[in-house]
This record gives structure tokens, sequence and C-alpha cells, in this order.
């Protein structure tokens, strides 16, 4: 067996990086944190490839393909459970075709402080599909960061319907990020579902750059009191690029805390869509829902559509919503140039602002600086 | 003052400028030499802030008669960010807040672009900290607004003392205060004005742009104007400042009318 693949170069069979984003960089980034890296090879999960030594206690990691094939009551039980996700198409497509992926459990109260990297890499040099799904259990009181990286050989095509579902125990903590780099070429849809248990912590933030067309679809269900759910993203998309976050937030008990942050940076024709939905069930009083998405518009040809929608059934709830789209403010750009900042120059600085804001949501500052490196790295490349 | 054959730093011939269609400046000359401090007076309205955007390079604003030059060079043709880059500077009369953008890498990045447009060397993070620190505390800016974003939050007169920090780091060679003393309380309004006076040399201009003789008190000019109706109307010494302070513009809103 090969030694396990520990730096960054070693994406398998010449996948190299995709336009724009740098989940190289991030990479290298995340490998300084320590991160355990966890390779998925066009849907399926590389042990050899994987950082798989000195487990610490209470976390394990498995593939899905030998848990299905082995008939785990626990992961069967997980994958044929109801979800927020089902009628989904996409959802329903991934669980016909998913054959692989990754399956981590953390037991009750397992602190886990290397951050765990699930590198999603599509190396394939034929056209073609690939489905994978994960498994994420996490314990009462444990505690981790997930952080999913995909990405592809740049000239490839192929498409992605990827899923990860989180169960999280109460008073569990995680933080999760979401960078989507991929081919210019590429399909991704994914899927994230999560049920949040009592007093748990759970935070997730998607990064998108990369792929022709994006859509991240995210079920979120408070099912216990007294949850934190912090939810936030930034798309910077350019020329024909399309990227769609869409997420549903279930508050189904009471006292729990909702954020959500969306933000997206559209250049030349791309479209970004926003849809976001709270609901608060009838008996989830106290409940504390916000959510804000906003576009800014670098080009006359782009788009953006916002969708935005509360559907209450509680009466001592405070929910609210904003939504903005404009373009890059022509006051503020006129201050910096006239203290000597060219145009390109002060364009950036208020599109890092403007994304910064919800990039500054993250908590982890490993994973803030890892996000807003990208946000730089798109903005040079721009 | 400057030698008759030296080019004037600042030489605006029979400007007319229009605002969405509306003449504002509708024929104004005006002349500085190095080592000027001019200060235009007006009422409400006049075209003062007009003057000193078109002069910074604001577009909405358009040119449709006579020039400006700077040094020599014609300015209207040039970028903001090449005029500020040549040494003009504008003391915004309404200072901008730019959420997410630190005052701290505002400042560096401006300074370092402008040195960079002349094809100087950038200054290191040592050297910039020490020079901002410097600046700042004269100013009595604390670090910590440093760190905030631009503006963001800051009181009328601690906006009006960070324009005036961002001139002294930039050290132009024409700086445009528009109404730098409003909103300032009288102990700010010395400080400021002694950043500007540190500023002032044979080598470089000002023009300052106030409503009230207390600000010339502190800022003693050279050359005092009337602004009124898009035009100058009446150039004096210092002491005009004081018989418009005693007596108003209505004697000169009756003329340009
Ligand atoms: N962007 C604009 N759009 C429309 N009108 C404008 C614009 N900017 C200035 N004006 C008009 O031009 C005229 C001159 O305005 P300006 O701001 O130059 O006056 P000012 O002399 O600076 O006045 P104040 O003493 O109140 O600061 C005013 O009538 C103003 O309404
Ligand atoms: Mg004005």
């Amino acid at each position: 067996m090969p030694p396990p693949a520990r730096n960054c170069r070693a994406s398998p069979r010449g996948a190299t990086r995709p336009s724009g984003a740098s989940p190289r960089a991030a990479c290298a980034h995340l490998a300084a944190l320590g991160a355990r890296r966890l390779v998925v090879v066009d849907g399926h999960f590389d042990l050899a490839l994987s950082d798989l030594d000195a487990l610490e206690a209470g976390l394990s990691i498995g593939s899905l393909a030998r848990a299905l094939a082995d008939g785990e009551r626990n992961v069967l039980a997980r994958v044929g459970a109801q979800t927020g996700a089902d009628g989904d198409p996409a959802y329903a497509l991934n669980t016909a075709f998913m054959r692989d992926g990754v399956v981590i459990t953390l037991a009750d109260g397992a602190i886990v402080e290397r951050p765990i990297h699930l590198a999603f890499v599509h190396a394939a040099s034929s056209p073609r599909a690939v489905f994978a799904r994960s498994l994420i259990t996490i314990g009462a009181g444990a505690k981790v960061m997930i952080v999913e990286s995909h990405e592809g050989a740049p000239a490839s095509d192929y498409q992605v319907n990827n899923a990860t579902d989180f169960a999280v125990g109460a008073r569990a903590e995680v933080a999760h990020l979401k960078l989507t780099g991929e081919a210019a070429n590429a399909l991704h849809v994914a899927t994230q579902v999560a049920t949040i248990g009592a007093q748990a912590r759970y935070s997730s933030f998607t990064f998108n750059v990369g792929g022709a067309l994006v859509r991240n679809q995210m079920f979120v269900r408070c099912a216990g009191e007294g949850s934190t759910v912090d939810l936030g993203g930034v798309s910077l998309l350019r020329q024909r690029q399309h990227a769609d976050n869409t997420l549903v937030l279930d508050h189904a008990f009471g006292g729990c805390v909702s954020r959500e942050m969306f933000k997206v940076v559209l250049a030349d024709s791309s479209r970004g869509v926003f849809q976001g939905k709270i609901i608060v069930r009838p008996h989830a009083q106290k409940t504390d829902a916000r959510m804000m998405s906003q576009a800014l518009l670098l080009s006359p040809d782009a788009e953006a559509d916002n969708k935005p929608e509360l559907e209450i059934f509680a009466d001592d709830v405070q929910c609210g919503h904003g939504a903005t789209a404009g373009a890059i403010d022509a006051d503020l750009k006129f201050y910096l140039m006239a203290r000597g900042i060219p145009e390109a120059q002060a364009e950036a600085l208020l599109i890092q602002a403007f994304a910064g804001e919800a990039v500054e949501t993250i908590a982890h500052a490993g994973l803030r600086e890892i996000v807003m490196d990208a946000v730089i790295a798109w903005l040079k490349a721009r | 003052m400057s030698e008759d054959n030296e080019v004037a730093l600042l030489e605006i011939r029979n400007l007319h400028v229009s605002v969405d269609e509306r003449l504002i400046l509708k024929g104004l000359n005006l002349t500085v030499n190095k080592g000027e401090v001019h200060a235009i007076m007006g009422p409400n309205g006049s075209g003062k802030s007009t003057l000193a955007h078109v002069l910074a390079g604001k577009s909405h604003y358009a040119v449709t008669a006579g020039g400006v030059t700077f040094e020599g060079e014609d300015l209207l043709g040039l970028k903001p960010n090449e005029r500020a880059a040549k040494g003009l500077f504008l003391a915004f009369q309404y200072p901008l807040e730019i959420p997410g953008v630190a005052t701290m890498n505002f400042l560096r990045t401006a300074l370092n672009a402008q040195r960079k447009t002349r094809g100087e060397a950038e200054l290191t993070t040592p050297d910039f900290l020490k020079r901002v620190r410097g600046e700042a505390a004269k100013l009595n800016i604390d670090q910590d607004m440093l760190r905030r974003s631009v503006n963001v939050g800051f009181s009328g007169g601690e906006k009006k003392r960070n324009e005036i920090l961002q001139m002294a780091l930039l050290e132009p060679k024409l700086a445009v205060l528009d109404e730098t003393d409003s909103g300032l309380d009288i102990d700010a309004l010395k400080v400021v004005a002694d950043g500007v006076n540190h500023l002032r040399s044979p080598e470089r201009g000002m023009i300052v742009i106030t409503h009230y003789q207390r600000l010339l008190d502190h800022i003693v000019p050279d050359i005092v104007h009337v602004l009124s109706r898009g035009r100058i109307v009446r150039t004096g010494g210092k002491e005009l400042a004081r018989e418009l302070e005693a007596e108003g513009y209505s004697a000169y809103q009756e003329e340009a009318a």
C-alpha cells in the first residue's frame, strides 16, 4: 500500500487546478492547520491516498461502499431515513446512484482538534457523472471541523452530484466549510442535509468559484431546542457561470437562533441565484432567525435572482430577511481613486469588503483566512 | 510667493461645469501659485464643492467650456487617481464611510499606489506604521480608529481629522479643503489647523473652502475669494473674510444676478 498522501501535490492522475479558485492554496493552508486529508476520487473514497493514521479517540472513518457491502445497520438506517431533502430530485438521484463516499463517526464527547479535509477530486479523462454520499455522525457534545473541497482537471467534462448528510448530536459543535472549485465546464450539484440536536452549534459556509453550473442545496433542521445555526456563503462568478444557493431551514423546535448571510459577486454575464426558506413550526416559539442575501453586479449583463421566503407558524418569534442587489458604489470608488488608488484596485477593495462581510462570519480564523485568500486570488485573476 | 515666470500650480480658466444639464460653474477663473493659501467663501449652493469635485475628477460633472492646468499640464484629462499621484488632494466636505475596508489598509494602499504611479518604492511596513502613528498622534487620532473601517462609526469631527491625516500622509502639492472646519469643536479645529499649517511650504498651495472666519484665524490665507452663482465675484486679502463675516453675501448675490 502506498503511503498516504499528506501533501497537496498528490492530486491523482494529473488533476490540477481549475480556473480562478485556489483549492491548492486552500489545501496547503489546511495542511498547515494540521488537517487530516481524506481523498475521494471520482466518487470513490480512496483509502490509500487518505490519511487514516492515528485516529483521535472516538473518531472512526470508513468507506460507504464498504459499509453498504457489509450491511452495516446504522449506515443503512441513515441512508434510508427521512430527511428534509426527501422529494428533492437531485437528492433522489444521488440516493439512486451513489455507491461510495466517506463515513465519519464521532463518539459522544469526542473532541477532534485536527480539521478533517474531504478532498473530492475529479480526474476522469473521459466525460462522466459522479455520485458520492458522505455520512457524518457527530455524537452528543462532540466537536469537529469539516472542510470539503471539490476540484477537477481543468479541461475535463463531468458532472457531480454530491451529498453530505450531517447528524449533529445534542450540544455538539460542528464547523463546516465547502470550497467549490471544479473545472470550467463542470456541472456540480451538492446537497447538504443536516439535523441539529438540542443546544448544538452548527455552522456551514459555502464558497463557490468554479464550475459552469453549481447548485448548492442545504436542508437544515433544528431538531432540538436551543441550537445555534450559522449559514453563510460567497460566490464569485464570471463569464457565463451560474451558481445557485438554495436553502431550507426548518425550525422544528423552539429557542433556536439562526443566521444566514449569502453574498454573490457577478461579473460578465454570470448569474447568481439565492433561494432561502425559513420555516418556523407551530411550537417553535422564541425562534430567532435572520437571513440576508446580497448581490454585487459588476456588469450590466450579469443577473441576480433572489427569493427569500418565510413560513412562520408560531407567534412569539423574531424573524427577518433582507435582500439587496446593486453595482459598485460610484461615490465610494471615487473616494478611493481620489486618494490615488487606480480604478481596478479600488474596485477590488470594495468587492473584497463586500465579500468580506460574509467571510467574517466564519468563526475559525484559519478557515476564514482560507476563504479570504481565495477571494483575493479570484480578484487578482479578474 | 512664486516668481512671475514660474508656471502656476493651478490655473483655472473660464471653467463652465454642468450637472444633469444644469450649469453650476459659469466661467470661473482662479490661479494658485506655489506657496499661496487661497480661501474661497460664498453662499450655500454657489458651486464651491462642485469646483472641488471637478478638480479631483469626479465623473457626473460635465466640463462644457474652459480648462484647468496643474503645473502647466492639462488636469481634466487625467483620472482621479492620476491627479492624486500628481499631488492634488481633496479633503471632502462629507467624507464617505467604507464598511469592510480598514483605515490602516486604506491609508497604506493609497500611499503605495501613489508612490508606485510616481515610480517610487513602496514603503516598508515598519516605515509605514511609524509614519502613520506619528501623524495620527499629532492629530489626536487613536490607534483604535485606524483599525476600524474607514469612517464607519466615526463622529463628524473624527471624519474630518481622518481627512487631514490622509493629507498629512500623502503630502500633496495642492490641498483643497472643503469645509474641513464644519463639525469640529474648538480644540479639534486648532489641531486640524496645526496639521494644515504644518504642511504649508513655499512648494505647496492650498485652497481652503469655508464659511467661517474662525478657521481663517488659524489658517491665515494670502488671498480670499468670493464665489457666487458659479463665478468668482470678488478677490481680496485676508481682511475680506472679516468684511464678509460682518456683512454677509447679499451684495454679491445681487451683483451676480
Ligand atoms: N450631483 C448633483 N446633482 C444635481 N445637482 C447638484 C449636484 N451636485 C451639486 N448640485 C447642485 O449644484 C449647486 C452647487 O452645489 P455645491 O455643492 O457646489 O455648493 P456649495 O457652494 O459647496 O454649497 P455649500 O456651502 O452648501 O456646501 C447646488 O445647487 C446643488 O444643488
Ligand atoms: Mg459645499
